[in-house]
C-alpha cells in the first residue's frame, strides 16, 4: 500500500473534530469558551494543542498554570500515543465532537509522561520510527537517512505535510521485491482493558510456506478477541 | 510478454505443447501420427513421424502467410492491328516474367503444395511506382527492354502490362506431410532434424536453416524457406567427413553435429549469403573414451551429453568462435538436452525422463544455475489416471498421486544423506546388478561453482533433492508404492534389470523402456508380491502406471521465449518444499483482482470515515496551521548567458497553499555571478512540463514555462545521481500537478504526445484550446509524464489508447497513470512492466587509395574512420554506450544491410566523398565507403500499458468520435511491421485491447494509415501512393477496395492523417499537404494543395483540428527541431486555417489529439488575427541549434 496515493493520502488526512472544555476545578478570572479543533490523526496532542492552551491561559491566572494535561471522561490522555489511537481506543462510540476536558493542575504523574517541549515529541516519534525500521529493515533504511532526511520526515509531520513526509517516509516503506515484504511488521496492539497497555510481538509478514499475511492473519494469531469482538486496536 | 510454446514428445511418440503462460501439457491431438523428433521455432514447429516422413506444423496468424506470383503481358503495335500479341521474333516472350527471359503463361503457374490456395484469379496491376495508370494497366516504352512510362507516347511501339495473383498457404494450425520430391535422392529416412538460423538474416527476408541428418548419417538442408515459403523448395546434401547422428543448430550461425564415434563436427562459414556453411571443424568430446551423444547449440553456448550422461557446457562460443574453447563439467544427468531462446536451456532427464529446465540462464551467466523439473500435468492425465485409478482400486491397490507424493515426500526428507550418499559411491554405475541409485540433478538453487566442485567429486549430493521427481525408488518404500513400478520391470524383461547401458544415439520408446526396466531392478522382485500380478494386464497395456509422472523422449524449446527473469508457474504443482522460492506461492496468494477489490474497500472504509468525523465540522480549525515549506538541494545549472557551462547552483522549493486551496510554489535558482550572490525564479502554476533528459555523463531534466518554451530555451537543471533527480522530479511533478489541481488518469480527451526518447506526456485539453478565434496558445499546455516506452500513440475520445513501441510491439492503454519512476503519482492496479528495444548505429568509413585500396586511413580532414551519421562525433565499437544507463545492450555489433540505398555483399555503401549519397554498388568514380553497424539495447520500465500480442505493428489510427458519440464498436486499423493492413475486432471503451485481427488484403505493403470520423480509411503504400479504402462502415469494419490516389507531382507521401471531414498527408520531403474537394458523395477528393513545409507528421482531430510536429522553428533563444505545432484559424469552411501556433519542443516525435472532441463554444467575431500570415510557412531558419533540443533528436 505503500505506493497507493489516494489511500495515504485520505489517513494522513482524517480528522478528528475536538472540543476541548476546561476543567471545572481550575479556577478561571472568567467563564472559559470552550475551544473547538479539527485534528489530525496521525499527529500527538501536545503537538497540535498550543492554540488550545493560548485560548485558556487567557482566562486563568499565571500562578495557577503547571503544564496541561488532557482528559477525556475521566481517562487521561497519552499525549505519546497518536491521536488516532486515543480517539479509537477511548471515545470511539462517543457522539462527536470529541470532549476533552483541559487540565492545567494535578498533573496524573502516574499515568502521563510530561512534556515539556515538542522536542520530547521529536525524540518519542523518531524513536518509534526508528524501532519500525529495525524491525522492518533491520535499521538500515534510517541509519543510511542523514540529519536533514530525519528532520524532513519530523518536520512534515509536526507541519502536516503530507508530500514532505512521504518523501522521506516512502523510502523506510520499501523493501525488495523479491523479499515479498518487510522482515517484521512493526505494529502494536492497544488494549484498554488490560493490565499490559499493548501487545507487541514479532511478526513475519510472509508465512513459511510463503503466502503474504494480512493484518487480519496477524490478529487471528495474537489477539483473536478482536476478530469477533470490537476490540481497540490500531496498526501504525 | 506474450506466451509462446515448448514442445516435446513422450516415450510413446505423443506430441505436447506446453505454453509459458499454461500450467499443463496440451496433448497436440491433431498428430495422428506418432513422432520420433521435433525441431520448434516461433513460427512453426518440424518433425519427423514414425512413418520417417517430415511433418510441419505452422501457427496460425492472423496474418495469412501469403505469396503474390506475378507474370508480364508483353504486346507490339503493328500498323495493321494497334497493339496486339504478335511480336516480332526477336522479341520477347508473350508472357514473360519481368526480364522478359523467361516464358511464363498464366497456365505454368502451379501451387507449391496441396498446403497452398490461390486467393483470387489473376487480375492486372493498376499501380505504376505509386501512380496509377489508365484502365488496364499497360505501360509503354519505345522497345524492349527499355524505360516504361505510363503515358501512350508517339513513338511507344510496345506495351507490358502485370498481372498478379496470390496463393495463400492454408494448412495452419495442423501437422502437414512435406512432400519428398526428390526420394529419388533420398536414399535413407531421415532421423534427426534440427530448425534454427533465423537471426541471420533480417526480418521481412525470415529465413530459416532447417538441417536433418539420416539413418545413414548423411547431413541434409532445406533450402529456400523463409517466411513466404514456410515449407522451403528442396534438400541439398552437405558432406560431412564421417556418419553424423545428431545435429544442432541455432538461432545464429551456429551449427554442430555429433558423429557416430563420439566426436563433434562444428559448421564454419555460415553467414547471409550462405546458410549452408562452407567446411567443417572437429571438436573433440569432453572426456576421453566416453563419447557425445547429443549436442544443442544456442546463440552463443553449446551444451553436449556424453554417452554416461553427464552434460557438458562449451565455454567461449561465439559467432566468431564456432568452436569455442573449452568444456565444463555440469550437474545432472539427461539423456538429451536443448537450447532455445535466449539461449535458456531444456532437458530431459536420464533417470525420470522428466523435462527440467535450466533456471538462471542470463546473458553473463550463460550456464544457468540449477535444473529444475517441468512438473506440470498433462491435459489428458485427468481422466486417464481416474480411470485406472479405479482399475488399480479393483486389484487392491488403493494409491492415489496426493497420498502417494506426500508418504514419498516425508520419506525422502527422513532419509540420511550419508547413507544415500555412500550408497551412491559404492554403486556408481548400475553394471553391479543392484539397483541402480538415483541420480536425480539437484534441483535446488546451488551455483556454479558447487556444481564444478561436486561434478569433480564424481557424484551428485543428494542432501537436498527435493521430491519432485516421484519415480527415485527407494529402498525403504512402503511395498505398495514399489509394486506397481516394479511389475513391468519385472514382468517385461528381467533379465534386462540392470547393466544394459542405454542405447545412446536415439531416445526413443524402446531405450525408454530399456532404461526404465533397469531402473527398480532385482530388489523389486522381492517385494512385488501378488498385487503385481494382478496389475500384470494393466501393466502391458500402460507400462508405466497411472501415477508416474510422463516420461518424455524429445524436448524443443525454439519456439519458447523465456526471459531472464521471468518467473514461470511451471513448477508450482509439485509439492512446495521449504526450499521452494517462496515468491511463487506468494505471488499466487493474493491475484491483482483481489487486491483491486481490496482496496477499494479499504478506500471506501476510509471515506466513510472521512464523512462520519468530518463533514458536519469542516468550519473547525485547522489545529496544524498551513505554513511554507522550503525544500533545498545543490544542482548545476546549464547557464542561460554565454559562455554556456554548466555551473553550481543551489536550488529551492518552496511551497505554500494557493489562492484556491490549492497548493503551489516557487521554484528558485540561487547562482554567483561576479562574485555577486544573484537568484532567478519560476512559479510551479506556470511550469509546463518537466522533462527528464538521461544520458551516460548527467542526470539532467529540463524545466519549460511558456515563456521558455517561446524562447526554444529550457531552464536545464543536472542532479549528481539518477536517485537524486527522480526524487527532485517526483517532487516538482505533484506539486506542478497539485498547483494546477490535476490528478489520477489521463481524460478521454487527453492529448497525447511521444518525444523523440520515447517519453510519453499527456496534455489535458480546456474547451478553450480549439476556441476560435482566440484558442488558449498551445505553449501555455501542460504536459505530464506517464510512464513507458513508446514511438508512436494514437487515441480517440472514447478512451481508447493504443501505442506502438521502437520494436513494434503494440501497446493498450491501461487506463492508469504514472509508473515509469519510484515517488511519482502513480495508479496501483494496472501498472505493468514494459520493455522495449532499439538499434544503436554507427558507422565504419572508409577511403580508397590507390596503393592499398580501401583502408581505414582517411585524410586529414575526413570524418572519423568510426562515427555517427552524421561523421561529426567518432563512435567507435567500444565508446559507444546505450542511449542512457535505462538501456542495456543485448547483442553484439553486427553489420546492417537494411540501409536506405542499398549495400553491396559486405554491408559497404559507396560514394565520390563524405558527405554525400550513398549507393549500393561501387563504381570507377567512388573514392569513399561507409556500413553501418547495429546494435540492439533493452529498457525495461513500468507503466499503465499492456501488450497487444502477437503480430508486431508500425501504425496504427483508431475512429475519431464526436463528442457525445455512442459507438459501440470502435474501429481501428494497423498496419504490421510487414506492410500488411489490419482491422481490429472487438474494440470498445470497455475493451480497448479488442479481440483479434482481419487482415485486409492489399497489393503492396504499407506505411501509415488513418481512419476519419465517417469511416473513411486512407492509407499510404511504402512506394509512397496514397490509398483510400472504399464502403468502410459499421457495419462493414474491412471495407471492399482500395482506390489510388495520386500522390502530389513527384513526391512520396509519408504520412497520413483524417479527421471529422478534412484529410493531410506528409511526405518524405517534409511538405503537409491538404486533399481538396472531399465530399460525402466523392470521398477520394480531387487534388492535393500544399500548406507548408518542415512538417515531420501530422494529427487531425475529430473537430478537423490540425496538429503537426515542425521541424526547425525558431524561438527568440534557439531553434528546436520536433515541435508540437497547431494550426490556427481552422474554421468548417476554412478547414485549411491561416497560420501556425507553436507549442512544446523541441526533441517531439509525435502527437495525437484525435481524442479531443471538445467543442469550444464559438464566439462570434470579425476576424483579427494577423492577415500576412494566409500561407505563410512554418518560421525557420538555418542557424546551428544551442539548446533549443535537450532532449535531442
Amino acid at each position: 500500500m505503500a505506493d497507493d496515493k489516494d489511500v495515504l493520502r485520505d489517513v494522513w488526512f482524517g480528522r478528528i473534530p475536538a472540543c476541548f472544555t476546561l476543567s471545572p476545578e481550575e479556577t478561571t478570572e472568567r467563564e472559559a469558551e470552550p475551544y473547538y479543533l479539527l485534528l489530525p490523526r496521525v499527529s500527538y496532542l501536545t503537538l497540535v494543542t498550543d492554540k488550545v492552551k493560548k485560548h485558556f491561559l487567557r482566562v486563568m491566572k499565571a500562578e495557577d498554570v503547571e503544564e496541561m494535561w488532557l482528559e477525556y471522561e475521566g481517562t487521561p490522555l497519552k499525549w505519546h500515543y497518536p491521536i488516532g489511537v486515543l480517539f479509537d481506543l477511548h471515545a470511539s462510540n462517543t457522539a462527536l465532537p470529541w470532549n476533552v476536558t483541559v487540565h492545567f493542575k494535578n498533573f496524573p504523574e502516574d499515568d502521563l509522561l510530561h512534556c515539556a517541549s515538542n522536542s520530547v515529541i521529536e525524540a518519542h516519534f523518531m524513536s518509534c520510527i526508528k524501532e519500525a525500521d529495525a524491525l522492518k529493515h533491520k535499521g538500515q533504511v534510517i541509519n543510511d537517512m542523514q540529519k536533514k532526511d530525519h528532520k524532513q520526515l519530523w518536520m512534515g509531520l509536526q507541519n502536516d505535510k503530507f508530500d514532505q513526509f512521504w518523501a522521506m517516509n516512502r523510502k523506510l516503506m520499501e523493501y525488495p521485491t523479491e523479499e515479498g515484504g518487510f522482515r517484521y511488521i512493526p505494529f502494536r496492539i492497544y488494549q484498554t482493558m488490560s493490565d499490559r497497555p499493548f501487545i507487541q510481538k514479532l511478526f513475519r509478514p510472509v508465512s513459511p510456506e510463503g503466502h503474504t499475511l494480512t493484518l487480519g492473519d496477524l490478529l487471528k494469531e495474537l489477539f483473536p478477541a478482536a476478530i469477533c469482538a470490537e476490540g481497540g486496536w490500531h496498526q501504525r | 510478454m506474450p506466451s509462446s510454446l515448448l514442445w516435446a514428445v513422450d516415450v510413446y511418440g505423443r506430441v505436447y505443447s506446453l505454453s509459458t503462460s499454461g500450467q499443463q501439457w496440451e496433448h497436440c491431438r491433431d498428430a495422428h501420427l506418432e513422432f520420433k523428433r521435433v525441431a520448434a521455432v516461433q513460427q512453426c514447429c518440424w518433425s519427423i513421424a514414425c512413418d520417417h516422413n517430415i511433418y510441419l506444423y505452422v501457427h496460425a496468424s492472423e496474418v495469412p502467410i501469403r505469396y503474390q506470383e506475378e507474370t508480364y503481358e508483353n504486346q507490339r503495335w503493328n500498323p495493321v492491328d494497334g497493339f496486339s500479341d504478335r511480336l516480332l521474333p526477336s522479341d520477347r516472350w508473350q508472357w514473360s516474367d519481368v526480364t522478359g527471359l523467361k516464358h511464363q503463361p498464366l497456365v505454368d503457374f502451379q501451387l507449391p503444395s496441396e498446403n497452398w490456395e490461390w486467393e483470387a484469379d489473376w487480375y492486372v496491376d493498376e499501380n505504376f511506382g505509386g501512380e496509377p495508370t489508365e484502365k488496364g494497366g499497360w505501360t509503354y516504352a519505345i522497345d524492349f527492354p527499355a524505360t516504361y512510362t505510363k503515358d501512350k507516347k508517339w513513338n511507344s511501339c510496345v506495351r507490358r502490362r502485370r498481372w498478379i495473383r496470390y496463393r495463400r498457404y492454408k494448412a495452419q494450425d495442423t501437422w502437414v506431410k512435406i512432400p519428398s520430391e526428390q526420394t529419388e535422392s533420398l536414399p535413407d529416412p531421415f532421423n534427426d532434424i534440427t530448425c534454427g538460423g533465423w537471426e541471420i538474416t533480417e526480418e521481412p527476408r525470415g529465413c530459416l536453416a532447417l538441417w536433418a541428418v539420416s539413418l545413414q548419417g548423411k547431413v541434409w538442408v532445406r533450402c529456400g524457406i523463409n517466411h513466404h515459403n514456410p515449407e522451403g523448395s528442396v534438400w541439398e546434401e552437405v558432406p560431412v567427413p564421417g556418419e553424423v547422428v545428431q545435429i544442432s543448430c541455432g538461432p545464429g550461425d551456429l551449427v554442430w553435429a555429433v558423429l557416430w564415434e563420439g566426436h563433434l563436427l562444428v559448421r564454419e562459414g555460415i553467414g547471409r549469403d550462405c546458410l549452408k556453411g562452407s567446411s567443417w571443424v572437429t571438436v573433440e568430446s569432453p572426456s576421453p573414451g566416453v563419447g557425445v551423444v547429443h549436442v544443442a547449440v544456442g546463440v552463443n553456448v553449446v551444451w553436449a551429453v556424453t554417452k554416461d550422461h553427464k552434460v557438458w557446457f562449451r565455454r567461449g562460443v561465439n559467432s566468431h568462435n564456432p568452436c569455442g574453447s573449452g568444456w565444463i563439467g555440469m550437474v545432472g544427468e539427461m539423456v538429451m538436452i536443448n537450447v532455445g531462446l535466449n539461449d535458456q536451456v531444456w532437458a530431459i532427464g536420464f533417470e525420470d525422463r522428466a523435462v527440467y529446465f535450466r533456471q538462471g540462464v542470463t546473458a553473463s551467466e550463460l550456464s544457468g544455475k540449477a535444473w529444475k523439473v517441468v512438473s506440470v500435468p498433462r491435459d489428458s492425465e485427468r481422466s486417464h489416471s481416474s480411470a485406472s485409478a479405479s482399475s488399480l482400486q479393483s486389484a487392491g491397490c488403493f494409491f492415489g498421486g496426493e497420498v502417494r507424493l506426500q508418504s514419498q515426500a516425508s520419506v525422502l526428507s527422513d532419509a540420511d544423506p550419508e547413507t544415500e550418499r555412500a550408497g551412491g559411491e559404492v554403486v556408481p554405475t548400475p553394471e553391479i546388478g543392484d539397483a541402480p541409485k538415483p541420480r536425480i540433478p539437484k534441483v535446488t538453487s546451488d551455483s556454479f561453482i558447487s556444481e564444478l566442485v561436486s561434478d569433480r567429486e564424481g557424484q551428485i549430493s543428494r542432501r537436498d533433492v527435493p521430491p519432485a521427481g516421484p519415480s527415485i525408488p527407494e529402498e525403504d518404500h512402503p511395498e505398495k508404492e514399489l509394486e506397481d513400478r516394479a511389475s513391468p520391470a519385472q514382468v517385461l524383461s528381467p533379465s534386462q534389470s540392470g547393466g544394459v547401458d542405454p542405447q545412446w544415439s536415439n531416445v526413443d520408446l524402446e531405450e525408454a523402456q530399456t532404461h526404465l526396466t533397469s531402473g527398480p531392478g532385482g530388489d523389486a522382485a522381492e517385494t512385488s508380491s501378488l498385487s503385481s500380478v494382478a496389475t500384470y494386464n494393466l501393466a502391458l497395456e500402460e507400462p508405466y502406471g497411472p501415477d508416474e509422472h510422463p516420461k518424455w523422449a524429445w524436448v524443443t524449446g525454439g519456439g519458447c521465449l523465456v526471459e531472464c527473469h521471468t518467473q514461470l508457474n511451471w513448477f508450482n504443482t509439485s509439492i512446495s518444499t521449504a526450499l521452494n522460492s517462496s515468491m511463487q506461492a506468494m505471488s499466487l496468494s493474493i491475484t491483482p483482482a483481489q487486491t483491486a477489490a481490496w482496496r477499494k474497500q479499504i478506500f471506501e472504509q476510509l471515506s466513510e470515515r472521512s464523512k462520519r468525523e468530518m463533514e458536519n465540522f469542516m468550519h473547525f480549525e485547522q489545529a496544524i496551521e498551513q505554513s511554507v515549506w522550503v525544500k533545498k538541494g545543490t544542482m548545476q545549472w546549464w547557464r542561460d548567458w554565454k559562455p554556456h557551462k554548466w555551473v553550481d547552483v543551489q536550488f529551492a522549493l518552496e511551497q505554500f497553499s494557493g489562492a484556491e486551496g490549492n497548493k503551489d510554489g516557487i521554484l528558485f535558482i540561487y547562482y554567483t555571478f561576479n562574485d555577486e550572490k544573484k537568484y532567478l525564479h519560476v512559479f510551479i502554476n506556470e511550469v509546463t512540463i518537466l522533462v527528464p533528459v538521461l544520458n551516460d555523463s548527467k542526470h539532467t531534466f529540463a524545466i519549460y514555462t511558456a515563456e521558455r518554451t517561446k524562447q526554444r530555451w529550457p531552464m536545464r537543471l543536472a542532479a549528481a545521481t539518477e536517485l537524486e533527480m527522480h526524487d527532485w522530479l517526483a517532487l516538482l511533478s505533484v506539486s506542478c500537478c497539485d498547483s494546477r489541481g490535476i490528478q489520477g488518469p489521463p481524460s478521454k480527451q487527453a492529448i497525447w504526445s511521444v518525444t523523440c526518447k520515447g517519453d510519453i506526456f499527456v496534455s489535458e485539453p480546456t474547451k478553450e484550446l480549439e476556441a476560435s478565434p482566440y484558442p488558449t496558445p498551445c505553449d501555455q499546455m501542460f504536459w505530464r509524464q506517464v510512464g513507458g516506452h513508446l514511438r508512436i500513440i494514437e487515441s480517440n475520445s472514447l478512451g481508447v489508447v493504443w501505442g506502438i513501441g521502437y520494436d513494434h510491439t503494440a501497446w493498450v492503454h491501461t487506463g492508469g497513470y504514472g509508473g515509469f519512476f519510484q515517488g511519482l503519482a502513480s495508479s496501483t492496479d494496472n501498472i505493468y512492466t514494459q520493455t522495449d528495444v532499439k538499434c544503436v548505429y554507427i558507422y565504419e568509413n572508409q577511403r580508397w587509395n590507390p596503393v592499398t585500396g580501401y583502408t581505414n586511413r582517411g585524410l586529414p580532414t575526413d570524418r572519423y574512420m568510426w562515427s555517427d551519421a552524421s561523421g561529426l562525433k567518432e563512435c567507435t565499437k567500444n565508446n559507444t554506450k546505450p542511449p542512457s544507463p535505462n538501456w542495456t545492450w543485448v547483442s553484439d555489433w553486427t553489420i546492417d544491410y537494411a540501409v536506405p540505398g542499398g549495400t553491396d555483399r559486405e554491408g559497404w555503401q559507396y560514394a565520390a566523398d563524405f558527405p554525400a549519397s550513398y549507393h549500393g554498388n561501387k563504381t570507377l568514380k567512388d573514392f569513399v565507403r561507409r556500413r553501418r553497424w547495429a546494435r540492439k539495447c533493452k529498457l525495461t520500465t513500468t507503466g499503465p500499458w499492456q501488450e497487444v500480442p502477437p503480430i508486431p505493428l508500425s501504425d496504427i489510427t483508431i475512429l475519431p468520435c464526436g463528442p457525445k458519440s455512442t459507438v459501440e464498436q470502435v474501429s481501428l486499423w494497423a498496419i504490421s511491421n510487414k506492410g500488411d493492413i489490419l482491422c481490429r475486432l472487438g474494440v470498445t471503451s470497455l475493451t480497448p485491447g479488442g479481440s483479434s485481427w482481419l487482415h485486409v488484403g492489399t497489393d503492396q505493403p504499407f506505411k501509415s494509415i488513418s481512419i476519419g470520423a465517417v469511416h473513411q480509411v486512407w492509407a499510404i503504400a511504402k512506394d509512397g501512393s496514397a490509398f483510400y479504402r472504399g464502403s468502410v462502415s459499421a457495419q462493414n469494419p474491412a471495407g471492399d477496395c482500395w482506390y489510388h490516389i495520386p500522390s502530389p507531382t513527384g513526391q512520396k507521401l509519408k504520412q497520413v492523417s483524417v479527421g471529422r471531414t478534412s484529410v493531410y498527408t506528409v511526405d518524405e520531403n517534409g511538405n503537409l499537404w491538404y486533399r481538396h474537394g472531399v465530399t460525402p458523395s466523392y470521398p477520394q477528393g480531387s487534388s492535393w494543395e500544399h500548406i507548408s513545409n518542415n512538417v515531420r507528421k501530422v494529427s487531425v482531430g475529430p473537430l478537423d483540428q490540425v496538429w503537426v510536429i515542425a521541424d526547425k522553428v525558431q524561438g527568440s533563444h534557439s531553434l528546436s527541431c520536433g515541435t508540437v505545432c497547431r494550426r490556427l484559424g481552422v474554421l468548417p469552411m476554412e478547414p485549411k486555417g491561416h497560420s501556425w501556433d507553436y507549442g512544446i519542443g523541441g526533441g517531439w516525435d509525435h502527437i495525437t489529439v484525435r481524442g479531443n472532441a471538445m467543442e469550444a463554444p464559438r464566439i462570434l467575431m470579425p476576424s483579427l488575427t494577423d492577415t500576412q500570415t494566409a500561407t505563410r510557412p512554418l518560421q525557420t531558419n538555418n542557424q546551428p541549434e544551442m539548446n533549443g533540443n535537450p532532449v535531442g533528436c
